[in-house]
């Protein structure tokens, strides 16, 4: 498979944390443009999987290919490139507590652009305006809701437009309109701006509206891999439970 | 191995390696660019600029106990006149660089360490790493300078408040105005007195903030661990400034032989 139309690659990845295996022998080609749902009981090793794709960890074994470059290999100036074409919305959506949520934005785009103060502004507030958060631009995000934090941390995921985009839960928390407005926008990045989505998420309604492709990891390992109406049709027990607890996460 | 070999040296003497080898990957990183001067100001402004209304009280008071001690000691002798000289001395060589870092250690230190502890129990060090950010750059390095820098600048005003204070007592007790105290206070007191003690506060700032920066990034078990992170961070910078004081005291009466006298 090409980088050119599978730009993340994990090729035979294991991650040990201890004695327990979180990921084993984990191979995914993840198709240019389209989203992939990543489903599995908490403690599969769902976000341990995003987290080798943005570097953040190393696999003990396998590759991790990103854009091209083999980010297990690659020197941390290098790794930095390539997570300036990422962005990445954590499971409790780690905004920066020193920062107000305006700035929260601005940051990466400050980081990584020679943009004026007033285009930085101007961009960080139509990301927010995306999620519904453009009136708490000068809040501190003590002062924001678990379901506000969230949208705004994938405003700030989506800064820099990135290639790919990463995230953990955008469901959790919140409630389920919100939750349908955060699908829909993610379906309209997609479709906009072709952006390669991984997304974990327990909630299976939600995991139909946006994946394309869904894969379920058991036990550290890709159990099923294929489109919604696929995985309702495995046999294995657990991926039907999971598929038919329509009440997700 | 037994474990309570591997308790009691092994896991220490790593702990203590670890710690060598941060300590001097942020020197080294403090020395070579890309260079955080936003981050760092605004950690100067925490840091330093936030940390003046503590250092200037606390200065303020010490110096009115120092004056009534070295009154009390001076008086037996007949030797008032040298109330202002023996008090100057005493805050600019010794008491004043080491109370401030005992000050900062406690306010700055637990800052510090609960800070980073929290920030890295909520995942944000790893999401300035995921934004293609150095943490340890934009995080530690930034703190261990504005430490740095802010230490000598803090021991000043301690000095400056602390002489005030020396007169606010003196004046009291014997009526002595401002600029006779200060002309008396200065008669004795070279600036090789004040630059030593001072700028041993730089090594002091180190400390803190290495010793904050280490146990906050490495802290663990969620909120309990952010609380012991500020908690050590306080108590393990205090007792490493007062044991590297008594080393930097003999560095200085050796290069500087004149402030031993």
């Amino acid at each position: 498979m090409s980088q050119g139309t599978h730009p993340i690659q994990l090729e035979h990845v294991s991650k040990r944390f201890g004695s327990f295996r979180v990921l084993d022998d984990v191979s995914l080609d993840l198709p240019k443009g389209e989203a992939t749902v990543v489903l599995g009981r908490s403690g599969t090793g769902k976000s341990v999987l995003l987290k080798h794709i943005v570097g953040l960890m190393s696999p003990d074994s396998g590759r991790v290919v990103v854009q091209g470059q083999e980010l297990t290999v690659l020197p941390a100036a290098d790794v930095a490139l390539v997570r300036r074409q990422i962005g990445f919305l954590f499971q409790n959506a780690a905004l920066f507590d020193s920062m107000s949520v305006g700035e929260n934005v601005e940051f990466p785009i400050r980081r990584h652009t020679q943009l004026s103060d007033r285009s930085v502004r101007a961009q960080a507030r139509e990301k927010l305006a995306l999620v519904g958060l453009e009136q708490d631009y000068d809040k501190l995000p003590g002062a924001l809701s678990g379901g506000m934090r969230k949208r705004a941390g994938l405003a700030r995921a989506m800064a820099l437009d990135p290639a790919i985009l990463l995230v953990d839960e955008p469901s959790a928390g919140l409630d389920p309109i919100t939750s349908e407005e955060i699908d829909d926008l993610l379906i309209r990045v997609k479709k906009e701006l072709g952006t390669t989505q991984v997304v974990v998420t327990h909630n299976i309604p939600s995991a139909r509206r946006i994946g394309d492709t869904l894969v379920f990891l058991h036990k550290g390992r890709v159990l099923v891999r294929g489109t919604a109406a696929e995985l309702e049709r495995s046999k294995h027990t657990i991926v039907e439970q999971f598929m038919s607890s329509e009440a997700g996460g | 191995m037994p474990s309570w070999v591997n308790a009691l040296f092994v896991l220490p003497m790593a702990r203590v390696g670890d710690s060598v080898l941060f300590a001097g990957r942020a020197l080294a990183a403090a020395l070579r660019p890309p260079f955080e001067f936003k981050e760092t100001a605004r950690q100067l402004y925490e840091i330093g600029w936030l940390s003046v209304p503590l250092v200037a009280v606390s200065g303020f008071a010490v110096g009115i106990v120092l004056s009534m001690h070295t009154r009390a000691s001076l008086e037996r002798f007949g030797a008032e006149a040298l109330i202002p000289a023996a008090l100057t001395l005493a805050l600019v060589r010794e008491t004043g660089p080491l109370v401030v870092g005992l000050l900062i250690s406690g306010r700055v230190g637990a800052g510090i360490g609960a800070e980073l502890g929290a920030m890295k129990v909520t995942e944000q060090i790893d999401a300035l790493e995921a934004s293609a950010v150095d943490s340890f750059n934009f995080l530690v390095v930034t703190r261990v300078v504005a430490c740095i820098v802010a230490m000598p600048i803090l021991t000043t005003v301690m000095n400056f408040t602390g002489i005030l204070g020396g007169w606010a007592a003196e004046s009291a007790v014997s009526g002595l105005g401002l600029f006779s105290y200060l002309r008396a206070a200065f008669s004795i007191v070279q600036f090789t007195d004040y630059l030593p003690g001072t700028l041993k506060t730089m090594v002091f700032g180190f400390i803190i903030a290495i010793t904050a920066s280490y146990l906050g990034i490495n802290s663990s078990q969620g909120t309990q661990g952010v609380g012991r992170a500020a908690t050590r961070s306080v108590v393990l910078a205090s007792v490493l400034l007062i044991a590297t004081n008594v080393v930097l005291v003999r560095l200085i009466f050796f290069v500087f032989p004149e402030s031993a006298q």
